[in-house]
């Protein structure tokens, strides 16, 4: 018997086998199906035009709609697509709604899925969203895919896949307190390019990285589309279980690598070496460092998405940021309702990060959402409509990403955006953080 | 099978952004208006160039480029659908990239909106926008008609029989992985291992 990766494990016995390697097409079982108000109404759409009107959702507690994009706008489109949500979950009695005006209300889904203990170990996740491969920080199988195929999981609860070989990436050592999860990822889709991983798992092994949180594994797992993977994975350890007990009752199979288990790539970092790093407009992996960039004037500043707009990203900026003053325009949008009441409650040195923020002269919405991390509709808050320069905790800066064709959007941790928000210039936080 | 048309001449890494910008996402792709609507904003997120043409004219529902040849990692980016159904929308049939991303090319196979072609050589310098070329689907290859260069293709392989039927529904029950549409949920899936739309 061949040994296997974490991935391949996961993908064999979702797909009944004993065995399977990197090449094999195998019908996989779905354990949830996440899909949103962008990508829903056309899913729903497939669905109905395919199966009939009358059709059933395979699994009614596998099924979980997040409405999260376009959520907090007066376009009269974005808000007909929430209540085909509404109309679907209702008329297919789905218990996972988190509608929108209700106390119910998650905001982004990547995360929102993490909070609502829908993320488990050893499970198989199908997201309309390619950042879906967030999950994987949960020792899932978890990857993006597109209306039609989620139509079809949607009917039959199973999808054709052919599985990934593995690429690993190790950080060993200590991971110096000015460098977060997000300087791990930009340095590695600097490194292999935003098509290395294409077609395939992206592992991330190491100390450095079982010390993380789980809310920074999330943003190591996020970006993995960045470099073009299929999919991230992570070990599960104490902080997965204890992250994963604390939200779900539901019973999880881990998996760990075979120890004959073979990698079609392995690359190991000395994680204490590290230095904070930008990528710069317009790619995620034209990276460079960010004191080699202090001649970048600033714009504007943003902090939120899936990718940094966790709580913890909060906490993280608000260090760099309590008792200064931002120079230029700074907008923060917590990922959800959760992480908006944490904005409230959680405190540094007794004082909550709200106050930290407004103190600190950022523009704070308590709305949760996607919001200006791709643009939306013109009314967005933080949309980028103009030729600002603007350096942001999310995903990607691919032209017009945020908005505006003529914006230019560098990317980085929550400590070099806060520090670069006080400065106006792109900052090493180094120079900020004591 | 064969495509002949005028082609549209890009680059490397045309992410999903730039096929169709997010604020065009409230556009529900199977609503028949709003499907054609995503045609004419196909490519709406390309910088404009002086001596490129739009890729749809101001004011068209669709644009006069069959065949889209592009650079490395083509369709990077979101897993949106609504990028190869805009392009597919605006009257392209086929890109023809050195490399796609991985999504994009399953959206292409699942939808059927589009022939997701791969070369082994980089092409973006043997053709100019608006040149006329044949794209052959059983020898696989790519013409140029003008200068009469013949340039190979990769094989579709298991992705050419799903685009052909129609996308992977159509497919799925061509070859009996599903039943006929409208007899309700919870199909079963019994096809063989090559039977779907895989990257």
């Amino acid at each position: 018997m061949s040994e296997m990766t974490m991935t391949e494990k996961i993908l064999a016995r979702a797909a009944g086998k004993r065995a399977v390697e990197p090449g094999d097409n195998v019908w996989v079982a779905a354990d949830v199906l996440m899909t949103h108000d962008v990508c829903g109404p056309g899913t729903i759409g497939i669905f109905r035009r395919e199966f009939g009107a009358q059709a059933r959702v395979w699994d009614r507690d596998r099924v979980v709609l997040i409405p999260d994009h376009y959520i907090f706008t007066k376009d009269d489109k974005a808000h007909r697509n929430v209540d085909i949500l509404r109309e679907f979950a209702a008329d297919q009695s789905l218990p996972h709604l988190y509608d929108v005006g209700t106390p119910r209300y998650k905001g982004v889904c990547h995360i929102a899925l993490a909070e609502e203990g829908h993320n488990r170990p050893g499970e198989v996740l199908f997201g309309t969203d390619s950042h879906t491969c967030t999950a994987g920080a949960f020792n899932e199988f978890a990857t993006g895919i597109g209306n039609t195929d989620a139509a079809f999981v949607m009917g039959t609860g199973k999808l054709l896949l052919k599985v990934p070989p593995t690429m690993r990436f190790v950080f060993d050592g200590e991971v110096p307190s000015y460098i977060l999860a997000k300087d791990l990822i930009l340095q590695i889709i600097g490194d292999i390019g935003v098509d290395g991983a294409t077609y395939r798992a992206m592992e991330f092994a190491g100390d450095a990285v079982m010390r993380l949180s789980m809310e920074e594994r999330m943003t190591l797992a996020n970006m993995v589309i960045e470099a073009g993977g299929k999919n991230g994975i992570i070990a599960a350890d104490e902080t997965t279980r204890a992250y994963v007990g604390a939200r779900t009752k539901k019973s999880f199979d881990e998996v760990t690598n075979d120890p004959g288990a073979s990698f079609s790539f392995e690359r190991r970092y000395d994680a204490s070496r590290l230095e904070p790093v930008v990528a710069r407009p317009h790619s995620p992996d034209n990276r460079a460092l960010a004191r080699e960039l202090k001649d970048v004037r600033l714009t504007r500043a943003y902090i939120g998405s899936c990718t940094g707009g966790k709580l913890t990203d909060f906490v993280n900026a608000a260090q760099v940021l309590r008792g200064r003053h931002v120079a230029v325009d700074t907008f923060l949008v917590p990922s959800t309702t959760e992480v908006s009441t944490g904005l409230r409650t959680h405190t540094i040195d007794g004082r909550p990060l709200l106050d930290i923020f407004r103190d600190a002269g950022c523009q704070v919405s308590i709305e949760a959402s996607c919001a200006a991390c791709l643009g939306g509709p013109k009314d967005t808050f933080g949309r980028i409509n103009g030729p600002e320069v603007c350096i942001s905790t999310t995903n990607r800066n691919f032209p017009g990403r945020m908005g505006s064709k003529e914006g230019q959007v560098y990317l980085a941790s929550p400590y070099t955006v806060a520090a670069s928000a006080v400065t106006g210039r792109i900052t090493d936080p180094r120079e900020l953080l004591q | 099978m064969t495509i002949r048309g005028r082609v549209y001449v890009l680059g490397d890494n045309i992410d999903t952004d730039q096929i169709i910008p997010a604020e065009y996402l409230n556009l529900v792709p199977t609503i028949p208006e709003e499907y054609r609507k995503l045609g004419s904003y196909a490519l709406a997120g390309l910088a404009r160039t002086p001596d490129q043409p739009p890729f749809v004219p101001p004011g068209a529902m669709t644009g006069p480029f069959t065949i889209i040849v592009a650079g490395k990692n083509f369709g990077c980016g979101s897993s949106r659908e609504h990028a190869p159904i805009a392009l597919g929308a605006a009257g392209t049939k086929a890109v023809v990239a050195e490399s796609f991303a991985r999504i994009f090319f399953r959206n292409c196979v699942a939808t059927g909106e589009l022939y997701p072609c791969e070369t082994p050589a980089r092409l973006v310098d043997a053709f100019r926008t608006n040149e006329e070329a044949v794209l052959d689907l059983e020898a696989n290859t790519l013409t140029n008609v003008a200068t009469g260069a013949v340039h190979t293709l990769r094989p579709l392989g298991d992705a050419g029989p799903v685009i052909a039927a129609g996308g992977l529904f159509a497919y799925a029950r061509q070859t009996g992985m599903i039943s006929a549409a409208g007899t309700g949920a919870g199909a079963s899936v019994s096809g063989g291992p090559q039977a779907g739309a895989d990257d």
